[in-house]
């Protein structure tokens, strides 16, 4: 049925960008702005999810152009999950920011950037049209660039370049598949791609655009061979940025993978082989980068993309049960990635750093705040009541009815190898002594002078987004029913196609 | 004309790959955009050539009684374009700020070490 | 640049160039043309002053710094597809006005849209432009 509310997420990030615009350089007035626009965000996407949850999928025809013609957006439960996930992630980077990021960077900027960057987000998660998808795309990588380079220390600057230049590769390769889809269909509209790409006789031609849409989302969801950029971008903008780009970007490629190919590609013998190989490298090259590092942010930098090769290898095997896990851990990762990334910022405003050679004793030093942390820890490797777990039993049933056995056992390798690397962090930053001479430069804690409240700012988004991964990982049942629906809809999408191509009359 | 211009796409998408994978930055800049205007072009050939029909209605007529030209692709090229502009614009300003830092052409001197890292 | 014929011209040319500007963005509705050319049609009517009095000269001619104008067209173009929510139609549906106006004509929401994207190219253009010319100053 067609409904405006949809759209509101993308409409909410839009006006408090634009409002937040017309505050330029008074920073006071553009942290509330902020805060409150992202809580009025979560608040719609909350509502549009039960909406979506209990009614259906819902539609939105742009100025009540009929589909195939015109813009179609639409809210399946997918998507409107991960605008759910996006508001969560959204509104706890929004009060970080608040202090963790430096007024000069406010100066330039940083806010109305950020809700750009979420406003794509949000559009390119409703979108039901491919080329709008790559608009939204550009959307976010442009916001994204800014976001990156702001502050411009040198290493920052430098990391941009190759953020950049890997992320204009990837959006032409897109566009590429996108002119070639147009050329043998004659349609953008998803759910009409859909049907027209499954009456198409020369399957050749559509396994080589496929190749394209692989290519393109890979580069921006890191899947080997195309991940080099991450490690060494991700861990140069400020910690606040870092978690947004960490929790979401890559995600937003796992979501247009997922899209794509359940909905327009069904992954056939050949597409499926290719993304269980690429998901199997991913994750191995994932864990070889995250256990030698010394850098907090850069171990996380290399888990994400040991973890994309969980999700990867969970659409690759395209079981029910798999896409089931897949995208649990999707769901899960959102959450626990921005988490991790907002908890090196807290670690590096206590001490300074981020070396794990030079930390230590944070434990003895602040007990309540570790045993937060050590929530979000556990529930990244997985210890079983906690988020991690759950989805890794489905892979694991999956492959095993599929006989996918060296995924298993690349699966294993990158579970072990969370599990070491969590463990070495853990011993290092918060068990270890802090280290007799800490080097050329003292360690510094800029956290204890701090105001009450500006510790409160910095440490509640940890606990509100540790607090969604619990439930996520003691209320699995609920989440599961989510997630198993989702997987019903992507094996069957004979019902979002209805909903699109149907035509309603605007009330 | 499609002949010319598939060997058109060939050599911008080949000799924008081939640029992108030499060390230079402006180099990097300059494959980056061939490859966008390529993509364009691929686009404006897949949406079929349809020579002097636009896709304009007589204000008598209420049906397309002839042949016309796909304004889909022209939009979606449009919209490419003010993209990679916005995109290009970005790209030369962040190069030469690298440029002004880095005081070197060559990416694989991009390769400042974190402080922390030391 | 010191070629005086160019600098008395782009004199000339700068208030011929913005009329111009405003007569495509309003018979872009049914004609070839719109907010989008219109604002590169304005901006580069700034870019060829900047380029024979100098940038600053420029910014001083234009009183706000042309960032400024981002915001608002931004605002206006998003409140006008914004707005026929309100009747409860579909985001960006074009309302129009029952009679034509003199001179103009029929106006819609879809006029905002445009003056809102004019503004923001203008805006756009000119800060890209001036801060890099500025730069490499």
């Amino acid at each position: 049925m067609t409904d405006n509310t949809l759209i509101f997420p993308v409409l909410t990030h839009l006006f408090t960008a634009i409002v937040s615009l017309f505050f330029w350089q008074k920073t006071v007035s553009q942290r509330i702005i902020s805060i409150v626009g992202s809580a009025v965000a979560m608040g719609l996407s909350i509502e549009l999810f039960v909406k979506v949850w209990t009614g259906g999928i819902l539609t939105l025809q742009a100025a009540g152009w009929d589909a195939p013609f015109g813009i179609s957006f639409v809210a399946d439960v997918f998507s409107c999950s991960m605008v759910l996930l996006t508001s969560f992630s959204g509104f706890a980077v929004s009060l970080y920011s608040a202090t963790g990021i430096a007024r000069a960077r406010m100066l330039y900027g940083y806010f109305p950037i950020f809700h750009f960057l979420l406003m794509g987000l949000n559009g390119a998660f409703l979108t039901g049209d491919i080329f709008n998808l790559y608009v939204w795309f550009e959307v976010i990588i442009i916001a994204s660039f800014v976001l990156m380079t702001l502050g411009g220390r040198k290493a920052q600057i430098e990391g941009s370049v190759k953020y950049m230049a890997m992320n204009i590769l990837a959006s032409a390769f897109f566009l590429t598949g996108i002119g070639i889809l147009y050329g043998i269909t004659g349609t953008l509209n998803m759910a009409d791609l859909s049907l027209k790409i499954s009456a198409l006789e020369n399957r050749k031609l559509v396994d080589i655009t496929a190749i394209f849409f692989v290519i393109g989302f890979g580069i921006k969801s890191a899947v080997f061979p195309l991940y080099f950029w991450l490690p060494s971008s991700y861990h140069t903008p400020p910690s606040a940025v870092a978690a947004v780009f960490g929790g979401l970007l890559t995600k937003v490629g796992i979501y247009a993978l997922f899209r794509v190919f359940t909905l327009i590609f069904i992954p056939d013998n050949f597409l499926s082989t290719l993304l269980v190989a690429l998901a199997i490298f991913t994750i191995l090259t994932g864990t070889f980068g995250a256990v030698i590092k010394n850098n907090i942010r850069r171990v996380f930098s290399y888990l994400i993309v040991c973890h994309i090769g969980f999700m990867v290898g969970g659409l690759g095997m395209y079981s029910e049960i798999a896409l089931t896990g897949a995208l649990f851990y999707l769901f899960h990762d959102i959450l626990v990635k921005t988490n991790s990334f907002l908890i090196a910022g807290l670690i590096r405003k206590l001490r300074g750093t981020m070396n794990m050679e030079k930390l230590g004793g944070l434990y003895a030093e602040y007990p309540l705040l570790s045993l937060l942390i050590a929530i979000v820890f556990f529930s990244l490797v997985g210890i079983p009541p906690l988020s991690g777990f759950w989805p890794k039993i489905y892979l694991f049933e999956a492959g095993f009815m599929d006989r996918h056995y060296v995924l298993i056992g690349a699966i294993i390798v990158g579970s072990f190898a969370t599990l070491y690397v969590i463990a070495n962090l853990w011993a290092q930053v918060f068990w270890k002594n802090p280290p007799e001479t800490p080097g050329d430069s003292p360690l510094t804690d800029d956290f204890k002078p701090m105001t009450r409240f500006r510790k409160a700012l910095l440490v509640a988004p940890i606990a509100f987004l540790a607090a969604i991964t619990l439930y996520v990982g003691l209320g699995a049942e609920n989440i599961t029913l989510v997630v198993q629906h989702i997987a019903r809809e992507m094996k069957d999408p004979s019902p979002y196609i209805e909903a699109v191509l149907s035509k309603n009359i605007p009330q | 004309m499609e002949i010319v211009l598939v060997l058109l796409i060939g050599i911008l998408y080949a000799s924008g790959i081939f640029m992108l994978l030499r060390r230079s930055m402006v180099k990097l800049l300059i494959g980056l955009t061939l490859l966008g205007n390529g993509a364009n072009l691929l686009i404006f050939l897949l949406g079929r050539i349809t020579k002097g029909k636009p896709p304009v209605i007589d204000t008598a007529a209420k049906l397309f009684t002839d042949v016309y030209a796909d304004p889909v692709p022209q939009a979606l090229i449009l919209t490419a374009i003010v993209i990679s502009f916005g995109l290009q614009a970005f790209a030369i300003v962040l190069l030469k700020r690298v440029y002004v830092l880095v005081n070197s052409d060559d990416l694989d001197d991009l390769n400042t070490p974190e402080e922390e890292d030391i | 640049m010191n070629s005086s014929i160019l600098k008395t011209a782009s004199n000339y040319l700068l208030p011929i160039l913005l009329l111009f500007s405003v007569f495509l963005l309003l018979r872009g509705h049914y004609h070839p043309g719109g907010g989008f050319v219109g604002g590169l049609i304005a901006s580069i009517a700034f870019v060829l002053h900047g380029f024979t009095h100098g940038t600053d000269a420029t910014l001083r001619l234009l009183r706000i710094h042309p960032g400024v104008l981002i915001p608002v067209g931004l605002g206006l173009a998003a409140l006008s597809m914004f707005a026929p929510v309100l009747t409860g139609q579909p985001v960006m549906t074009g309302l129009w006005i029952e009679e034509p106006l003199p001179v103009i004509g029929l106006i819609g929401s879809a006029l905002f849209f445009d003056l809102g994207v004019y503004l923001v190219v203008i805006g756009v253009v000119l800060t890209i432009l001036f801060t890099i010319s500025q730069y490499s100053e």
